[in-house]
């Protein structure tokens, strides 16, 4: 199963090492992973997205625990919440292409970032399932580029994570 | 008081009440060893590779519970060090190694003897830090020491850059008192409903086998234990690690169980209905098959490390806490209770056991033409019962031997490498044993391939006057590995032959020790005896022993506990009877 685990971790060189270096080293399946600052400047934040049996996920649980710089851990996927992704496309967009190509992006309320004679670069945020549709519904030709962030994630309710 | 980071160093180790470094000079770490130099309180002891700072700091660590401490340089001297760090973060060991490393401005630039160890001990480490500034030195010292013993003890690679202990810069020092860590807090006593859900199981089940390694020793629960056992009249077995924590002499005491455990020990294993793990990890060489293990068992696992349990096997009741405290609450409960286990089911249990004991599972074909290695480890441990006595060994044949063999009543006195299997562990840690306890007898069972792979230390034994009594048992072969050969690859021996040997004891003397060669089987006691009664002489005992014995009983890799291949005359014996 499919599991979306946000971690507070030190803000110390070497912490992400860690964490990868965990994932590699243990075995354990990683889809994405997103690191930056929070508001509190010696924290980091970083969702997984990893998936695995039960008893996988629960030792991927404690042995990111054990981890000494680990200060807080959250499985989102045992509770409601929001995932959102950031992709940015960039896209042929060639005389009468244009037209169509605004559209389609209106009708995944994305917005055109950047403009040439010959292209645009879309941002398009969401579900990931948004931005797989997204590149379904666009001609595999016209793609030149895209660049995805990797799902973060946030529980729902006032309840929020922090120390 | 303002000193210098290499003094701040040096302070950091008095502070932990450290005695001992042991450790190998080079440039990175000489502002370091300048400082030690002037300090009297902290004893250097210059081993001769780095490996063997970190297993006779690791040796020290497992006889005395303390933190053991290691001093290497950079590059390759940190590199050297990785297999003694790897073989104490199996084994849960604590220690602290502190590296040299190249100075800060030269990090990342491959400057020479420059290497990140930081980055290559990361998965062999239970944590570690590099050190950028001098104001961080006393606090990273303390966090280092904190983490290295609390919780799942383990080492801890503290990496110093040259120059963070620059001689010209002085600061002022103060050593933290007591550290909190928002992203370290170890627990400590267990859940209460959790141990009284497993007392319930306890004093229901009709089969129940207590099953216990290292965490027993390393958490100081061997008492606890002990009486534990006593007050429920259940069957105990030990793990490689766990071996002394309860007596062997005590008739509860099942013996070794897992690959080469013992028939009844595994036996009870498999038709037991409890099991009740305690500081034990369910690795693979205790297991064997998973889908077989422990068919009809429920499963109780007391653990220090929540990631421990439920990482192999499944269980019903885990335990996350120091392992003293839930057992002193599991007796307690249990008294609390007016009826306890079950007398009349235990009885048919034992009686039960009694029949797999009857097997004498361990018996050998004893010769008086060539000395056994089973009846080597018999000797040694007539020899020394009396003696104030702690074994350390390599890996291989010979430690299964000794394991079997020699019964061990206490904990903390059975030394070897369990997980990690490292070859050459054992000379270095006995050297960190005997400098611990001067006057005890330490002595070291080894194969004459292991040996060879710290040999060297016999110089550091010299130039510290450390009486050790090494025990090779000399078959000639990497025997563990011939072993399987043998079994598994129709007796092609690839390799295992160790071939151009040296007259182990002429060695030995060169080094200035007294050295002997035992080939008689009949001569083998009083060799022992004179060998142990040179109280202020290493004795290298060269014994010859049968080059092709076997270490039986034996469950190959991925058997089921109930698939032991017993020792051929055995099964010839039962056969007939």
């Amino acid at each position: 199963m499919r599991h979306i685990i946000s971690v507070l971790i030190e803000n110390e060189a070497g912490a992400l090492a860690r964490v990868s270096g965990l994932f590699a080293a243990r075995g354990y399946n990683i889809e994405s992973l997103t690191v930056a600052p929070t508001q509190d400047e010696t924290l980091s934040r970083m969702t997984l997205v990893t998936y695995g049996d039960e008893m996988i996920i629960e030792q991927i649980i404690k042995q990111l625990n054990k981890l000494v710089d680990v200060v807080k851990l959250l499985d989102l996927s045992d509770g409601p919440h929001i995932e959102r992704e950031l992709m940015m496309v960039k896209v042929k967009a060639e005389k009468g292409a244009r037209e169509e190509m605004k559209r389609m992006a209106d009708i995944f309320r994305a917005n055109i970032i950047d403009v040439t004679d010959s292209s645009y670069t879309i941002e398009l945020t969401g579900a990931g399932e948004k931005l797989d549709a997204f590149l379904t519904a666009v001609n595999d030709d016209l793609i030149m580029e895209v660049v995805r962030s990797g799902p973060l994630g946030i529980s729902r309710g006032a309840k929020g994570l922090g120390l | 008081m303002e000193l210098t980071g290499a003094e701040i160093v040096v302070q950091a180790l008095k502070e932990e009440g450290v005695e001992y470094v042991w450790g190998y000079p080079g440039g990175a770490v000489l502002h370091i060893y300048d400082a030690l130099f002037q300090e009297k309180a902290v004893q250097h002891i210059l081993v001769r590779h780095e490996q063997a700072a970190t297993h006779a700091a690791d040796g020290y660590a497992r006889a005395t519970g303390n933190v053991g401490v290691a001093l290497v340089t950079s590059g390759p001297g940190a590199t050297n060090a990785v297999t003694g760090i790897a073989t104490a973060y199996m084994d849960s060991i604590p220690m602290v190694v502190l590296t040299g490393q190249v100075p800060t401005p030269f990090i990342g630039s491959d400057a020479f003897q420059e290497v990140d160890i930081t980055g290559i001990t990361r998965p062999c480490v239970k944590h570690n830090f590099l050190i950028k500034r001098v104001e961080d030195i006393a606090e990273t010292m303390a966090k280092a020491f904190y983490i290295a013993r609390t919780g799942r003890p383990g080492p801890v690679l503290v990496d110093i850059p040259k120059d963070v202990t620059d001689p010209n810069i002085r600061i002022p020092f103060e050593y933290p008192k007591k550290v909190s860590m928002r992203s370290y807090k170890p627990v400590e006593k267990g859940n209460a409903r959790q141990v009284r859900k497993a007392v319930e199981l306890m004093v229901k089940a009709r089969r129940p086998v207590i099953y216990t390694g290292g965490g027993v020793v390393l958490g100081e629960a061997s008492d606890e234990l002990r009486k534990l056992v006593a007050h429920t009249d259940f069957p105990v077995t030990n793990t490689l690690m766990g071996l002394g924590s309860v007596a062997a002499s005590d008739s509860h005491f099942l013996g070794m169980l897992g690959m080469h455990g013992t028939y009844e020990a595994n036996m009870a294993m498999h038709e037991a209905d409890l099991i009740i793990a305690i500081g034990a990890r369910f690795d693979d060489r205790v297991t064997g098959k998973l889908a077989q293990f422990c068919p009809n068992a429920r499963i109780i696992h007391v653990d220090v490390d929540p990631a421990s349990i439920s990482k192999n096997v499944r269980v019903d009741v885990p335990i996350v806490g120091q392992v003293k405290p839930v057992l002193r609450d599991m007796l307690k409960f249990l008294k609390e209770r007016k009826s306890g286990p079950d007398k009349a089911a235990l009885k048919e249990w034992w009686a039960r056991i009694e029949t797999w004991r009857d097997v004498n599972c361990l018996k050998y074909v004893n010769s008086d033409k060539v000395i056994k290695p089973q009846f080597a480890i018999e000797t040694l441990h007539k020899v020394t019962k009396r003696r104030n006595f702690y074994l350390t060994s390599d890996v291989g044949q010979h430690q299964m031997f000794a394991a079997q063999f020699y019964p061990f009543e206490k904990p903390r006195r059975w030394i070897n490498s369990g997980g990690l299997g490292t070859m050459g562990f054992g000379l270095p840690a006995a050297m960190g044993v005997q400098q611990a306890f001067p006057k005890a007898t330490v002595a070291c069972v080894t194969g004459e391939a292991s040996i060879q792979m710290c040999i060297q230390e016999l110089a550091t034994c010299s130039q510290y006057d450390l009486p050790l009594k090494i025990i090779l048992l000399n078959n000639g072969y990497m025997g563990m590995v011939r072993q399987w050969q043998e079994f598994f690859y129709d007796k092609r021996y690839s390799h295992s032959y160790v071939d151009a040997l040296p007259d182990f004891a002429k060695l030995a003397e060169t080094y200035g020790h007294v050295g002997m060669t035992i080939e008689n089987p009949g001569d083998l006691e009083a060799a022992y005896k004179e060998a142990f009664g040179m109280k202020n002489r290493l004795v290298f005992m060269n014994v010859i022993i049968d080059p092709e014995e076997n270490v039986y009983p034996m469950i190959e890799a991925g058997k089921g506990h109930h698939e032991m291949h017993m020792s051929p005359h055995l099964s010839a014996e039962r056969e007939l009877a």
